[in-house]
């Protein structure tokens, strides 16, 4: 069943403070991953991985750098979820 | 009809010994980071990289080969001229032709081996132990010298955040022979060519000659090879030490190559070893040697006593190519 965009915001979240330990309550959708979360391009690259893995979407190398924002990530998944 | 005669294999071939040979100067991030507007703390942050070591002008990459494989030839205690074959796994040597290994097979005193040099790029060393072995085993070779040798510092740009600043010179060398038990599992290796422009130079020296590009120099698409350098040499990893016959907790180290330590963090992580296997860690103060990297870290391993003589470790080298290969060996 496909969840929702909250619901794909909380999951991302997650992933994010797993492989940062950035507060789950900072990742909101107009952040931008690099200039406002400080996270780096390797970070970045395991939190799409571990994000392919829990949302059974699939991010290929030359799309993750369109993922500047929480909201380009979330709108993706939510967009390509089976 | 008269039947052809082939050579008699040889049941088992092993890693007598290694040699290790640095760049002579030490070049700490606070030297490199200002072409690329970085910072010390930035590099070890994300890179994990203290120092890299690079030659000066004087030190060639075949000084270092040399060097690197006396030591090797030394503790095996063979004699040179009883080398059989020379390989050298390498992407600076300055030469088309001849052939890097020719000359050092010279330079050590083993003329008359068989000679010739591999383009494998980080995958290089482990592609040299499984040409190795194989020599060894079917018969081919008694003695065989491998050595991984760059001066990646010929080939870089001081301005590129890509790669460059990562990068160091060294040599590392092995002595393969037989041996009365087995000493190298099957390598598991590969290449995929789809990913052939993620790493690799900003021109040919085609393009130089015809002055389209300045010097090449090394360059990468660092996510996703990072993304390939985790998830998919993971997979290549647990395939190689189950060809080995061995359980995670059989081995005394894991030997990734050197790329950065973010890779290997993450990738000792996917692969859930138990605490008691040693992860070499050289590339914080050696810097990524490409194809020296593997035999530089695993001579540091034993020097520094970190590990035992006899114990197994799992050694992966990947790549430009992009090149893979893995085997388990017994530590010299």
């Amino acid at each position: 069943m496909a969840l929702s965009e909250q619901d794909v915001l909380a999951g991302l979240a997650e992933l994010v403070n797993d492989e940062t330990g950035i507060a789950t309550d900072a990742v909101q959708m107009e952040k931008s991953f690099t200039d406002d979360l400080d996270i780096d391009s390797i970070s970045m690259m395991t939190i799409v991985v571990n994000a392919e893995d829990k949302f059974g979407v699939k991010i290929p190398d030359e799309k993750v750098k369109d993922l500047i924002t929480v909201a380009d990530a979330v709108n993706y998944i939510t967009g390509n979820q089976a | 009809m008269k039947q052809l005669k082939q050579t008699e294999p040889v049941s088992y071939s092993r890693i007598y010994s290694l040699g290790a040979s640095r760049g002579d100067l030490a070049v700490t991030n606070d030297d490199i980071a200002g072409p690329i507007d970085s910072s010390d703390e930035w590099i070890r942050q994300r890179t994990g990289v203290i120092t890299r070591v690079r030659a000066s002008e004087e030190r060639s990459l075949m000084d270092m080969a040399v060097e690197a494989s006396k030591e090797a030839i030394e503790k095996a205690g063979i004699d040179p001229s009883d080398i059989d074959a020379v390989i050298l796994a390498t992407i600076s040597f300055p030469y088309l032709t001849p052939s890097g290994a020719s000359l050092l097979s010279e330079l050590v005193g083993a003329r008359g081996a068989a000679a010739y040099d591999i383009s494998a790029a980080c995958a290089g060393y482990c592609y040299g132990i499984a040409q190795a072995d194989s020599l060894v085993r079917s018969g081919t070779a008694k003695y065989v010298l491998v050595v991984g040798g760059e001066k990646l510092s010929d080939f870089i740009s001081p301005t590129d955040r890509s790669i460059s600043f990562l990068l160091g010179d060294g040599a590392g060398a092995a002595i393969v022979g037989p041996s009365d038990h087995p000493g190298i599992s099957k390598t598991v290796w590969g290449s995929d060519g789809s990913h052939w422009d993620k790493v690799g130079m900003t021109g040919s020296i085609i393009d130089f000659r015809d002055n389209k590009t300045e010097w090449p120099t090394l360059i990468q698409e660092g996510q996703s090879v990072f993304r390939w350098a985790v998830w998919e040499m993971v997979k290549v990893a647990k395939q190689a030490l189950e060809e080995s016959g061995l359980g995670p907790e059989d081995l005394s180290a894991l030997v990734t190559h050197q790329a950065n330590m973010r890779i290997i963090d993450e990738f000792a992580k996917q692969l859930g070893l138990p605490e008691s296997v040693v992860i070499a860690r050289d590339v914080a103060d050696t810097g990524n040697t490409s194809a020296a990297s593997i035999p530089l870290a695993m001579h540091r391993l034993l020097a520094e006593s970190q590990v035992s003589s006899g114990g197994y470790a799992l050694e992966i080298g990947f790549g430009a190519g992009l090149a893979y290969a893995a085997q388990v060996v017994e530590l010299p």
